[in-house]
């Protein structure tokens, strides 16, 4: 029997994954090395829909593989549902992977690929023909048993690389950016699909990803990293709603990034002072007291531009942009930055402000937020 | 519990062999082949040079006796009587002769192969899939047979001389066979399919919107052929001619069968110091004076493409 | 503007065509005479009398012809699954790891029997037989014939090593496969195209040779190329005409298997 699979069932809502300062480092050439996971610490619960998220090159893709077991971590322990793995080769791990381009096997048809899993593990056949019809069905492609997979269009593929890796019952399953190859209109309708998947099946899905919405609608939680390194980890909203630092505001949607002194103290809110002198309120973060210099992120959808002069920061239009849902402004505020706008076009030309124009931005109190990194 | 048994012995040997370091894997598969080539491709390759420093035996083999005679052999004949050495050119001729020929065999396929390559890639995909293959079909066929047949149309009844008498250019049957034109023409009719596959495979590449470009740009035929093609398809002109050089110089056949054995190149004195003659050392020095002349041209050959790779880098 | 008689064709060059039509012709018109007269009545393989098999009939029977056959397709089977067997492991071991030092110096002694000269090879292995008083008959002939087609067996398995995806054998690992099911169930029956071009190049190659076995091979161990030859020296008859043409329909039928298999591969 195969040992990985004959442990012990965790319990209900435990950790699937813990990671404890791993450390990859890649040999390049005789004489260089890249660091491309720098003493990652991160937990991973069992039964959540988790992301990792990042740019190309931020180590993403490297983690995904060595918790599949296709590295070896250079310092550091990857616990699967509290054992260590070090060690154990990919075929001994209880987790299955759906690749980035899926790795579909071009010499065996669809239902071969769906039943590879069992059949090394040597199942019976009768088990594995139910499996891989059940399988066939979950993934909403019930008669393509017998084609062959390079007659498959993208979209098919994707789905019997999930039947192929769901076949198995993985513990754990890894999804290696899957919607990459997909075009949009697919991308969003495999997202929900995933989505539902996952909750339905009850499996932990690791999901690496650099889209920050794809990110943002299917996860659970979400860590954020960067050059090896997590820069955060949470939900989704409270990721994009409360970054930790400049690189996660900036990467998680658009933001304006505000250079500020704080000031006094006012309720709960604490005055910050843009360069110019105009004023911001934003809830107080930790020990920053008075005359910190501080940098704010403040998103161009919470700013809300009005012609009434009685209220808000007064300022001048620079740019202006016809996007369709929304136009994009670029406000030159006169005692202040230049800012990122978003207006929805919720009427005929709603504002009708064109640039040149003088408005008002208002900027609700703690609309922006103070960056702790 | 036996056949479990076998099932374990059989994980652990897969397991130790599959966890052992790349580099001693690599070297565990590569081990055969590297025997085998090692013991019958290059030890024998070193016994030749060894024996190119002894002495000949009799009746054939070496007598092991340092002597650099069999160097000495190629430009001094050494008198039987008093032992003088004098300067003489016969093998230097032979030498001579094999670079000749391979040069002109170079030139012949290339004059030929260029043409031929451009016509084929510039053909629909279909009929140049056709003239592709028609082209490397000779390219595998056995070498023998096909200068034997060419050995058949150079004879004096031949279907060449027939055909030659027939249009009048000649009263009575040319001597064809038997002469320098027939170990070249040999030569380029067995190597110019490696000539025309090179040159084939990098004209193929080439984008020919960049063809448009030049005749946008006031270009006519002969600068399109000269300023864009020719310089495109200058890794496969370069390949060509180094893969019709080295099998050309180093012939056998070619020169055996259609020189009639009088003509020798360097090949045909190898074999014969071998054979007939019996000077092993002899034979073994020219063996040598062979492989370094092939060892030259491809360094030459291997710098020149580490160069062009360099500059597109 | 007047329009040419012809529209300007940016590809063609005038002549070009001709040359192509003499360079097929070159290659092929001695061939077509040689199979030509191979099926001539009379002894001559300049005057056409009339059409008959008779020269393949007594090629045929002709007991040294048989011998000489029977050994080359012995030779070139042995050859070819030797050769191809230590090539795929070759192919394996140069492609399927990490870069290492020493991986340009690989290639280099793999390929050596491409780049030494053919009649070097042969007084080489003359030498260095003789020396080490191996006499093995044909065997001789198929150890010296299992070296030389090494090369041409681990060119195209080492190419279609280097164009199959890592991804795929990794997801067989992932898929619970071991090593060994990995290479039995993915590795293998991707490569088999490579092995089978590999293989097909590789009985060719040894089917074809004469100067490497014209050396080594002893008094027994004559091939088919080797008898020509000696055949063609002694006198051109129309008998000889026929073993050749037979000889060149196999490697032509060889050949073609080859590169249909690879095109079926490609599409």
């Amino acid at each position: 029997m195969n040992a990985a699979l004959s442990q012990t069932p965790p319990a209900a809502v435990g950790t699937a994954i813990e990671l404890r300062s791993v450390t990859k480092v890649f040999q390049t050439g005789t004489a260089g090395s890249v660091t491309a996971l720098d003493e990652v610490s991160l937990a991973i619960r069992d039964n959540e829909f988790f992301t990792l998220l990042g740019p190309s090159g931020c180590g993403k893709t490297t983690l995904l593989r060595l918790i599949a077991g296709f590295e070896q971590v250079t310092r550091g322990d990857i616990l699967l549902f509290g054992d260590d793995v070090a060690g154990l080769p990919p075929h001994k791990r209880p987790i299955n992977t759906v690749f980035q381009h899926y790795a579909l096997f071009p010499h065996m048809t669809v239902a071969e690929n769906v039943a590879f899993g069992l059949r090394m593990l040597r199942r019976n056949k009768a088990e594995i023909r139910r499996t891989v019809e059940t399988m066939l069905t979950l993934v909403k492609m019930p008669d393509l048993g017998e084609r062959k997979s390079s007659q498959l269009s993208g979209g098919q593929q994707q789905r019997v690389a999930l039947a192929r890796a769901l076949a198995n019952h993985p513990r754990v399953l890894l999804l290696d950016e899957p919607l990459s190859a997909l075009d949009l209109k697919l991308r969003q309708e495999m997202r929900l699909e995933l989505k539902t998947l996952q909750r339905e099946t009850g499996i932990t899905f690791i999901f690496v990803t650099h889209d920050q919405e794809e990110a943002l609608t299917m996860s659970d939680r979400i860590a954020v990293l960067q050059a090896g390194r997590i820069q955060q980890v949470g939900t989704p909203d409270a990721i994009y709603e409360h970054p930790a630092n400049p690189f996660v505001a900036n990467f998680m949607g658009e933001t304006n990034l505000l250079s500020a002194v704080l000031g006094t103290v006012e309720r709960d809110m604490i005055r910050c002072q843009l360069e110019g002198g105009a004023e911001v309120l934003a809830r107080p973060v930790g020990t920053k007291a008075a005359g910190c210099r501080v940098t704010l992120s403040l998103r161009p959808e919470r700013i809300v531009l009005t012609a009434d002069p009685g209220s808000g920061l007064a300022g001048r239009i620079t740019d202006c942009l016809y996007r369709g849902t929304d136009t994009s402004y670029r406000v030159k505020l006169e005692r202040g930055p230049e800012l990122q706008v978003y207006e929805q076009n919720v009427a005929d030309h709603s504002h009708g402000m064109s640039v040149g124009d003088s408005v008002r931005a208002l900027i609700a109190p703690g609309a922006a937020r103070i960056l702790v990194g | 519990m036996a056949e479990r048994r076998d099932v374990v012995d059989q994980a652990t040997w897969v397991d130790r062999f599959s966890s052992l370091p790349a580099a001693r894997r690599s070297l565990i598969l590569l081990s055969p082949a590297f025997a085998l080539i090692g013991a019958f491709g290059l030890a024998p390759l070193g016994l030749i040079l060894v024996y190119s420093f002894l002495v000949p035996g009799t009746y054939g083999g070496v007598v092991w006796e340092l002597s650099f005679g069999a160097y000495i052999q190629f430009l001094f004949e050494r008198d039987i009587f008093d032992g003088t050495l004098t300067f003489h050119l016969s093998y230097l001729q032979i030498g001579a002769r094999s670079v000749i020929l391979a040069g002109l065999a170079v030139v012949g396929c290339l004059l030929i192969g260029f043409p031929t390559a451009y016509f084929i890639a510039t053909r629909p995909p279909g009929l140049r899939n056709v003239l592709i293959f028609l082209v490397t079909v000779p390219f595998w066929t056995n070498l023998l047979v096909r200068t034997f047949s060419m050995m058949l149309i150079l004879r004096d009844q031949g279907p060449l001389n027939s055909i030659l008498m027939g249009i009048g250019i000649a009263e009575k049957p040319l001597s064809l066979l038997y002469t320098d034109f027939a170990i070249g023409l040999g030569l380029l009719y067995s190597f110019l399919p490696f000539m025309v596959l090179p040159i084939y495979a990098s004209l193929e590449r080439i984008d020919f919107r960049l063809v448009e470009a030049a005749y946008d740009l006031y270009a006519n035929r002969w600068r399109v052929l000269q300023r864009i093609l020719i310089p495109l398809s200058l890794p496969g002109i370069a390949g060509g001619c180094f893969l019709v050089f080295i099998p050309s110089l180093s012939s056998f056949l070619a020169p055996d069968l259609l020189g009639g054995g009088k003509h020798l190149m360097i090949g045909n004195l190898i074999a014969q110091q071998f054979g007939t003659a019996r000077n092993w050392p002899f034979g073994a020095a020219a063996a040598m004076i062979l492989l370094s002349l092939v060892l030259i041209a491809l360094m030459i050959y291997a710098r020149q493409v580490a160069r062009r790779e360099r500059n597109v880098a | 503007m007047m329009a040419g008689p012809r529209t300007f064709d940016l590809k063609r060059y005038p002549g070009f065509g001709f040359i192509a039509a003499v360079c097929l012709g070159l290659l092929y018109l001695p061939l077509f005479v040689l199979v030509f007269f191979s099926f001539n009545e009379r002894r001559s393989v300049s005057n056409w009398s009339e059409f008959s098999l008779d020269w393949y009939a007594k090629a045929l029977a002709n007991d040294a012809i048989r011998q000489a056959a029977t050994n080359s397709f012995l030779v070139a089977t042995v050859a070819t699954i030797s050769a191809t067997i230590l090539a795929t492991a070759a192919a394996l071991a140069t492609t399927r790891v990490p870069r290492f030092r020493g991986l340009t110096g690989c290639y280099a002694v793999i390929n050596s029997p491409l780049m030494v000269p053919e009649i070097v090879t042969a007084v080489a292995l003359l030498s260095f037989l003789s020396l080490i008083g191996l006499e093995l008959g044909v065997g001789n002939v198929m150890i010296a014939h299992t070296v030389f087609c090494l090369p041409f067996a681990y060119l195209p398995i080492r190419a279609r090593l280097h164009g199959m995806d890592t991804a795929l054998e990794q997801a067989a690992a992932d898929l619970y496969a071991d090593p060994v099911q990995t290479f039995r169930h993915v590795t293998l029956p991707m490569l088999m195209p490579g092995i089978v071009a590999g293989a097909a190049l590789a009985f060719v190659i040894s089917l074809d040779d004469f100067i490497i076995t014209q050396m080594v091979a002893s008094a027994g161990a004559t091939t088919l190329p080797v008898y020509i030859y000696s055949q063609v020296r002694m006198g051109v008859t129309p008998e000889v005409n026929a073993v050749s043409s037979m000889l060149l329909g196999v490697s032509i039928v060889i050949v073609s298997l080859a590169v249909l298999l690879r095109k079926k591969e490609t599409t």
